[in-house]
């Protein structure tokens, strides 16, 4: 099976990842984001991993470490929001518009 | 215009990112020779398991370690006070968890255990137990409270960690060199006490914050 149309669509996981973090302010929106960039950052580590015979452990290995380590991350931002929401009675970013 | 200017940066990047996974690969194969023909001597079956507790026993060292960082930031940024147990509002819910509770518990030992021959090991055993924690902090019948018992059980994983590297540098090898034979006995003493620290983090850090003190401490 070639790994080509998993390697496109890891990538473009990380786009429309990237375009959701850049373009909304609503923190929970940002944070969902950035967990959609980290899912195509794995899936593009999978699928290199699948290229010989026999799938290779190195990668699938730091990719359980990152979603390990994603899951810490996304636990504090949540903390992190839910601060603010606190402190301002808002969870989003700035106030300008362009 | 912010939507717009993001989506053309979104789509640049998935250009360079698509001409760039799509290049030719000289190499395929990485280390996957090397990283099945020493499983034997690694102390466990599971290729992915040697990886994760044998060849890069480090890097999952400091990811126990980032487990606890992270708690212990989210326990720094909000106090969670104690609320009443709510789980009569949910009679459904406890209805399931009678079902389901023992059966997570029971999986999740399930999953640590075959994680040195199959699909496995200390974090996804660890995540399911946090998800039948999660499951019944819903129904009000796990209320943690911040107190030596889970302050222990939080710490216990990377403890067992740092212990048992200390003890192979003590013993005159090199960091996380575990002795011929001992291997498969010391992964699983390691993953034993991550498993525990694992369920309890994550089951915590749903809670948002740092709960209220047990009734037993001042």
């Amino acid at each position: 099976m070639s790994p080509d149309p998993y390697l496109l669509a890891g990538a473009a996981l990380f786009a429309i990842g990237l375009r959701g973090l850049l373009a909304h302010r609503n923190l929970l929106r940002c944070l969902l984001a950035i967990n959609v960039m980290g899912s195509g950052v794995f899936l593009v580590f999978i699928a290199i991993g699948a290229r010989g015979p026999l799938p290779d452990p190195v990668p699938q290995a730091m990719v359980l470490t990152g979603i390990v380590v994603s899951v810490c991350a996304t636990g504090l931002g949540l903390a992190l929001a839910e601060r603010l929401q606190e402190l301002t009675g808002r969870a989003e970013l700035g106030e300008d518009d362009p | 215009m912010r939507r717009h200017i993001s989506s053309v940066v979104a789509f640049v990047v998935f250009a360079v990112l698509a001409w760039g996974v799509t290049a030719e690969w000289t190499e395929p194969g990485g280390l996957v020779s090397e990283a099945r023909a020493s499983l034997d001597r690694a102390g466990a079956r599971n290729p992915v398991t040697a990886v994760l507790l044998s060849y890069r026993g480090y890097d999952t060292l400091l990811e126990v370690g980032v487990l606890l960082l992270a708690i212990a930031s989210v326990w720094s940024l909000r106090r969670v006070p104690s609320t009443e147990p709510h789980g009569a509002e949910r009679p459904l819910l406890g209805a399931l968890l009678e079902l389901i509770l023992p059966l997570v518990v029971v999986a999740g030992g399930y999953l640590l255990w075959i994680g040195s021959d199959l699909p496995g090991g200390a974090f996804q055993g660890g995540a399911l137990i946090a998800g039948g924690l999660v499951l019944a902090r819903l129904r009000g019948a796990y209320e943690p409270r911040d107190g030596v018992w889970l302050r222990l059980g939080l710490v216990a994983g990377l403890l067992v960690f740092v212990g048992v590297a200390a003890g192979t540098l003590a013993a005159g090898g090199r960091l996380l060199e575990y002795p011929e034979g001992r291997a498969s006995s010391l992964i699983l003493l390691i993953e034993g006490a991550a498993v525990v620290s694992i369920a309890l983090t994550l089951g915590a850090m749903y809670l948002g914050g740092r709960p209220d003190r047990g009734s037993d401490e001042p």
